[in-house]
């Protein structure tokens, strides 16, 4: 085998996402591993390689518990963990595999359970102070800081990433946000596979819960359980195939993953712009289009702060420019670049190392013409994101297949 | 033996001047609060201590309503620009509401006490507070 520049998704799936309480880790993980395997015509006999992810275990060896629900064939897995990108880090582990020519095909799986999970960032555990005041670690902290210095919970982290976009450029507001969210939870609705299909007014957004301001429970991802797992395989692989499989593969046009570049303040709070923007003009590059090619794009809201920014790190719209994007109505499912038509993590949910294979999943739905009620009409490119924080951005761009 | 601690060594406590340090890198002059082993910018690995201005501009805040078991509530966390240095901290000696807290708002640095431990050793954590 040779080094091959073309790499296509053959087949995927994506769980329900929501609580599935008779359902394990490996359950869901073989559901989706199985189900990709068969939408793609393949069988674990096929399979060179296995990328998978399960952040909460990180260390349990998801891939091997999976082999042994569903195919030991001896081929290397590669267990791996990098926060929310975790899914896009396993995929792109298996499309790496793919183009250096090792395999013929690869599978990449992310699953998690986190229904119930409560607020992620701080810990769920209680912090107490020791005895006596005694220095520690790498700020020589005589207690904890979470709380005391800033905060360290996620709608804490992103509420304040959002808030920065409105100090640079303005025109941001609490009811610009909770309209992102409205959005989404509208989007919600015509997704089955989504943990919550419920349509929000405005105001019941802005009166619900605080969180962390400005964001409300339903400005925040929801925890849930889920899995999403993708086959992929090379360009010569593929021409051996059905005109049926070769009609439904979907071609990754940029396979792209970064992390945070060195800027300043970005150890004080996290920056997820730098990273975003990097691993956006690299796909753009590699895949030879736009944005303003893009038919839809699904990207990481894990609170509703975020999505704002993230317009304008995709490039979306003219930097600085996202709130007036956003009011410009661009990025309903009926503008010029619907985002999050799945729900987003706001409503669709956010089982963590499930996301950035799920995220994929969408965008083939729409570009194999199957997503139903949902569908973009004509959608021929895509864009999936997402960002893990520490951090990593991992960003695909994906086209139609012309068989 | 009684006295004062600081919460984290990089809040150093002059009686009649408390300020933050950090470390520079003499190379670029990227400044980091936490112990180095080489700088994320230009990877040398000398540095010298630096005070920070006590006086800065909230570039990014949030009010945090739900937290982690035993971290009160609602409190504020930000970020303040002190003279082009970005410090974490929160916003204290002001009421935690959106009404009081705004973006660009001048603050200054304020210290306060964490508590005593077994031995009577007192904690000083510190915040920024409105500047007047």
């Amino acid at each position: 085998m040779s080094a091959s520049d073309e790499v296509w998704i053959l087949g995927i799936k994506m769980t329900k996402f929501g609580k599935h309480t008779d359902l394990d880790t490996v359950d869901l993980a073989a559901e989706a591993a199985t189900g990709a395997l068969a939408d793609a015509g393949v069988t674990m006999a096929d399979i060179g390689v296995l990328a998978a992810g399960n952040l909460m275990n990180a260390s349990a060896g998801i891939g091997q518990q999976l082999q042994k629900q569903i195919g030991q064939t001896g081929i290397p897995v590669y267990n791996v963990a990098n926060a929310c990108a975790t899914g896009a880090t396993a995929l792109r582990t298996a499309i790496m595999a793919v183009k250096a020519g090792e395999v013929d095909y690869g599978l990449a799986v992310g699953v998690e359970k986190l229904a119930g999970a409560g607020l992620l960032g701080g810990g769920g555990t209680k912090k107490k102070d020791a005895d006596t005041w005694t220095p520690a670690g790498r700020y020589g902290a005589v207690a904890p800081v979470d709380g005391r210095i800033g905060t360290e919970t996620m709608p804490g982290v992103f509420a304040q990433i959002g808030m920065e976009y409105g100090h640079k450029y303005g025109g941001t507001s609490f009811e610009l946000f909770a309209k992102i969210s409205e959005k989404n939870h509208a989007h919600s609705t015509l997704n089955p596979l989504a943990s919550y299909q419920k349509r929000f007014t405005l105001e019941q957004i802005m009166n619900d819960v605080m969180i962390a301001y400005p964001n409300t429970r339903p400005m925040c991802s929801a925890n849930c359980d889920g899995a999403a797992a993708a086959v992929v395989c090379n360009g010569e692989t593929l021409k051996s195939l059905s005109l049926e499989q070769r009609r439904r593969a979907v071609k990754v046009s940029a396979s792209v993953l970064t992390t945070d570049p060195y800027e300043e303040g970005c150890q004080v709070l996290p920056n997820v712009n730098t990273l975003t923007r990097k691993a956006a003009a690299i796909a753009y590059e590699q895949a030879g289009v736009g944005p303003s090619d893009l038919d839809l794009v699904e990207l990481h809201d894990c609170f509703a702060t975020a999505e704002l920014v993230h317009y304008d790190n995709l490039m979306l719209c003219d930097e600085g420019g996202a709130a007036d994007f956003f009011n410009s109505g661009a990025t309903w499912r009926d503008g010029k670049t619907p985002v999050n038509v799945s729900g987003g993590l706001e409503s669709k949910g956010h089982p963590i190392a499930a996301t950035g294979i799920a995220n994929i999943w969408e965008v083939c739905h729409h570009l194999r013409g199957e997503a139903g009620d949902r569908q973009i009409m004509n959608a021929k490119v895509g864009l999936a994101h997402v960002i893990g924080l520490g951090s990593a951005c991992g960003v695909h761009i994906l086209e139609k297949s012309t068989a | 033996m009684t006295g004062r601690i600081p919460l984290v060594d990089y809040l150093v406590l002059d009686d009649d001047q408390p300020h933050l340090v950090a470390q520079e890198c003499t190379n670029c002059s990227a400044r980091f609060f936490d112990r180095r082993n080489a700088c994320a910018s230009c990877f040398a690995s000398e540095f010298t201590a630096v005070p920070i201005a006590t006086e800065g501009t909230v570039r990014a805040f949030t009010i945090v309503a739900f937290a982690a078991p035993g971290v009160p509530t609602p409190f504020v966390a930000a970020v303040v620009d002190c003279a082009g240095t970005q410090v974490r901290a929160n916003l204290i000696n002001v009421e935690p509401d959106a009404e009081h807290v705004h973006d660009g708002m001048k603050v200054r640095l304020a210290t306060q006490s964490i508590g005593l431990d077994s031995e009577g050793t007192e904690a000083i954590g510190f915040g920024f507070e409105p500047a007047p």
